[in-house]
């Protein structure tokens, strides 16, 4: 599956390649990856909601 | 064993499709339009049961055919429909193979089996336990074990999803990122594993539980863990349809968005947030402190309100930039004014937008106030609520999808033009009216899922208002025009799909890995002005001033009646 | 590109606001804020506020409570079922029994005074419904919840269920009376 640069590269570009030299900025590689969305998708509701929710019904104390 | 690589280019959409990609994107559109039929079956004879004039059905039938009703329309019809827009917005618009179509076949035919099982439990009779099966009533075990088996292949269906991401990557078949209603649909993924994780926490114990190997489920765990996917699975609609209107603002209008970075961070606000607000069902339960109910309840301070409030500004945002730069550039309003109505797709997406923010969005924050949740817990302002956001919303933005579907996907040139130009209206009406008229019903403290309001047989029954009959009655009206706007739909899809006239067309050819990937990516010059300059369109410096003005609209009304409702909690009994 | 393309710029990231996008992120912000602020606001200024106060039990403790106060405070009974009326005393707790297809049992409070309302199930999940106030509350079986509750206007009121508990479920409805404090 190895890749001729020359297919992707900047060959076609007409050799702009300012455009290249910046690097990509955090959030915008942190928001191209979707594992690491999905990481944060589940573990935000899991940590927040459930986990914090089933401790809160845990802990309801028994009645006199 | 060689991987399927055959491609086909629609002609007239330059749309890419992978060809067991497309037989799957069909098949699971298709069984999505086979639950809407039998759902639609079932709304009628609910909604005449629930018209107190009428009555239809006897108590038994009533709450098995709501039951099947909620299972069939917001579970099987939207998640199959889901899956299929899974399917397409990996495969279609990346222009990739669809990984492991064996796998995703597999998962197909787990949901379809699931469906069956599950809606043959509750037609047997002895199922009637509603979409929310709360312990400690009990449905027969098939009722959960098909749930789980739909659940399991929906899991499946999602990781092919995210594997086909993997492909395109690799194969690159795409440049740099992917486009913006692809990661729409990443979202709706995202929050699709975490609701189906939370179902199979709880609904396996519960199975168990039916069939005798666990003794006892607590009735508070089970709603704080079941809305967790209850809830959470109607926010999987929310991120689809967005990314549905985001689609047909491209493909109606040929509209970009405003500005990646805002729409793609709100929707990555939606990931973070949106399904906390499985705590909207438990503002009124005991037990849990107002700390938790608060933050949840809020999706973290509203942050998942504020994303659907930028995606409903940037979708008609990016409608209006596109028309005025097509020269519909006079005053606030020519750009709207000149849109496509009698395109169905588009009219039918446009009234999903404003249905669901004007009607779904503003109730839905209002009654998931922790205080004002109060004055709305379990009355029939609550389905009132969600016929608006899942109906109006989802349904109606997916059905228009389907009118630019039938003739790209399924090479079939649409039957009845005449009715499906009016199809959305009727629906998209016919369903707010009903949604509202229920709301009104609700605020009279009329109970949802309760066959009979005039209490018959009761030793000591409550006498409702006459305006609570004569919001029942005028649901039941609205709600039939949904109906016929329903039956439209199906009549209008299936006819095309079966018997519409076929559209010939360039059929599938192997493209090898090479021949796949896209071609070397001409960017634009680094971003210093917003992506294509608008140049001299709009007013007063906004680019789209008529888009802010009905948000602003839309803002007044929120405020109106989100205050409105803390005046009218404030008059009822103190409790603390 | 459109948004079924992907993006042209190869950095999107630091593309400027439209200024209609960034005004309306900040107005929608702060309306977020304000809703958010409301809800600790009323838990502080606020008249109505559900007590979050539960303690996990059982239903026959839960009817042991509830028989005593009825034993004691009975006035009355009512329909052919002779469900008993219960005066108790303001400022006292005061039960309520959700059950397969009745509320138990009936209740009479006096206005303006203040009450502990305990409400639980001994079966399934009931909706605590007063109408025509409109106050609903989950009731749960095996948590007993404590509402502080202070009726305001004399009257006769319905308790409905309404939270759907089977074939009966229309059925399960009760009365709440307030009466005007008696003198002396």
């Amino acid at each position: 599956m190895s890749q001729d640069p020359a297919q992707t590269g900047p060959a076609g570009n007409d050799g702009d390649d300012d455009v290249y030299d910046e690097p990509i900025p955090m959030m915008q590689s942190l928001i191209d990856n979707p594992f690491l969305l999905l990481f944060l998708g589940v573990a935000m509701p899991t940590v927040l909601y459930i986990v914090w929710g089933v401790m809160e019904i845990v802990g309801i104390p028994i009645a006199k | 064993m060689a991987v399927n690589r055959n491609f086909r280019t629609c002609p007239s959409t330059g749309l890419v499709y992978h060809e067991p990609a497309e037989k799957l994107i069909r098949w699971n559109a298709v069984a999505g339009v086979v639950s809407l039929l039998v759902g639609g079956v079932l709304a009628l004879l609910v909604t005449l049961t629930r018209w107190p004039a009428v009555k239809l059905l006897p108590p038994d039938w009533f709450y098995l055919a709501l039951t099947a009703h909620g299972l069939d329309m917001l579970v099987f019809w939207i998640i199959f429909f889901e899956i299929a827009v899974l399917y397409f917005a990996a495969s279609t618009l990346l222009k990739c193979r669809l990984a492991t179509p064996k796998v995703a076949w597999a998962a197909f035919w787990l949901m379809i089996v699931g469906a069956i099982m599950n809606n043959i439990a509750v037609f047997k009779g002895d199922s009637s336990v509603m979409f929310t099966s709360y312990v400690p009533m009990g449905a027969h075990p098939l009722f959960y074990l098909g749930l789980i088996l739909f659940a399991v292949g929906a899991l499946v269906a999602v990781f092919v999803f995210f594997g086909t991401l993997v492909v395109g990557k690799a194969e690159k078949t795409y440049n740099g990122s992917v486009p913006l209603v692809t990661f729409g649909a990443i979202t709706a993924a995202i929050i699709a594993t975490f609701t189906i994780a939370a179902g199979a926490i709880i609904l396996i114990p519960t199975f168990l539980w039916s069939v005798g190997l666990v003794s006892h489920i607590d009735s508070l765990m089970y709603r704080t863990v079941w809305w967790g996917f209850g809830h959470s699975s109607q926010q999987i609609n929310v991120a689809a349809h967005v990314s549905v209107w985001y689609a047909i603002a491209a493909i109606v209008f040929g509209a970009k968005p405003m500005s990646e970075k805002v729409s793609r961070t709100a929707f990555v606000l939606y990931i973070l947030f949106l399904q906390l607000a499985s705590a909207h069902h438990l503002l009124a339960d005991p037990g849990l402190t107002s700390n938790w109910k608060i933050f949840n309840t809020s999706y973290a301070m509203y942050l998942a309100v504020l994303a659907s409030m930028v995606h409903g500004l940037t979708v008609p945002g990016a409608i209006e930039v596109a028309q005025r730069e097509k020269g519909f550039n006079k005053g606030f309003f020519e750009w709207l004014r000149k849109a496509p109505w009698g395109n169905p797709c588009f009219s039918g997406m446009f009234i999903s937008l404003v249905g669901f923010g004007f009607l779904g969005g503003i109730s839905g924050v209002m009654m998931g106030t922790e205080q004002l949740n109060l004055i709305i817990h379990n009355t029939i302002y609550v389905p009132g609520h969600f016929h608006a956001t899942v109906v109006v919303g989802t349904t109606l933005a997916f059905m228009a999808l389907t009118y630019f579907l039938i003739p790209t996907l399924f090479r079939r040139e649409l039957m009845f033009p005449g009715m499906a130009k009016w199809q959305p209206y009727v629906y998209g009406l016919g369903m707010s009216a009903f949604s509202v008229f229920m709301m009104g019903a609700g605020t009279l403290g009329v109970p949802r899922r309760h066959w009979d309001m005039a209490f018959s047989g009761a030793a000591m029954p409550h006498e409702f208002p006459g305006t609570a009959y004569l919001m029942m009655g005028l649901m039941a009206v609205s709600g039939l025009a949904a109906i016929v706007g329903g039956a439209m739909y199906l009549a209008v899809t299936v006819g095309s799909v079966f018997l519409g006239k076929k559209i010939q067309t360039p059929g599938f050819a192997h493209v090898p890995v090479r021949k796949g990937m896209a071609p070397p990516p001409v960017w634009g010059p680094a971003a210093v002005a917003p992506s294509g300059g608008h140049g001299t369109i709009g007013l007063g410096g906004f680019v789209a001033p008529g888009t802010f003005v009905l948000a602003m609209v839309f803002l007044v009304s929120f405020i109106l009646y989100y205050f409105v409702n803390w005046k009218y909690l404030s008059t009822v009994w103190p409790l603390s | 590109m459109t948004a079924i393309h992907s993006p042209t710029d190869r950095v999107w990231w630091k593309q400027p606001l439209d200024r209609v996008e960034g005004t309306w992120i900040v107005i929608a912000f702060v309306w977020c804020l304000v809703m958010f602020f409301m809800m600790p606001y009323w838990h502080i200024y606020g008249k109505q506020n559900l007590s979050n106060e539960a303690y996990r039990t059982t239903p026959e403790a839960y009817m042991a409570k509830t028989q005593a106060m009825v034993d004691k405070y009975t006035v009355r009974t009512v329909t052919e079922q002779n469900i008993p009326v219960v005066h108790p005393v303001p400022g006292s707790d005061v039960y309520l029994i959700a059950r397969l297809w009745n509320f138990w049992p009936v209740l009479e409070l006096e206005e303006g005074q203040t009450y502990r309302l305990h409400i639980m199930s001994t079966d399934w999940l009931h909706g605590f419904s007063l109408q025509p106030e409109n106050i609903n509350i989950q009731i749960h079986p095996g948590y007993e919840h404590i509402v502080t509750i202070t009726p305001t206007r004399e009257g006769t009121y319905s308790i409905i269920c309404n939270e759907y508990c089977g074939i009966n479920h229309h059925t399960m409805a009760s009365k709440l009376y307030v009466v005007k404090p008696k003198k002396g």
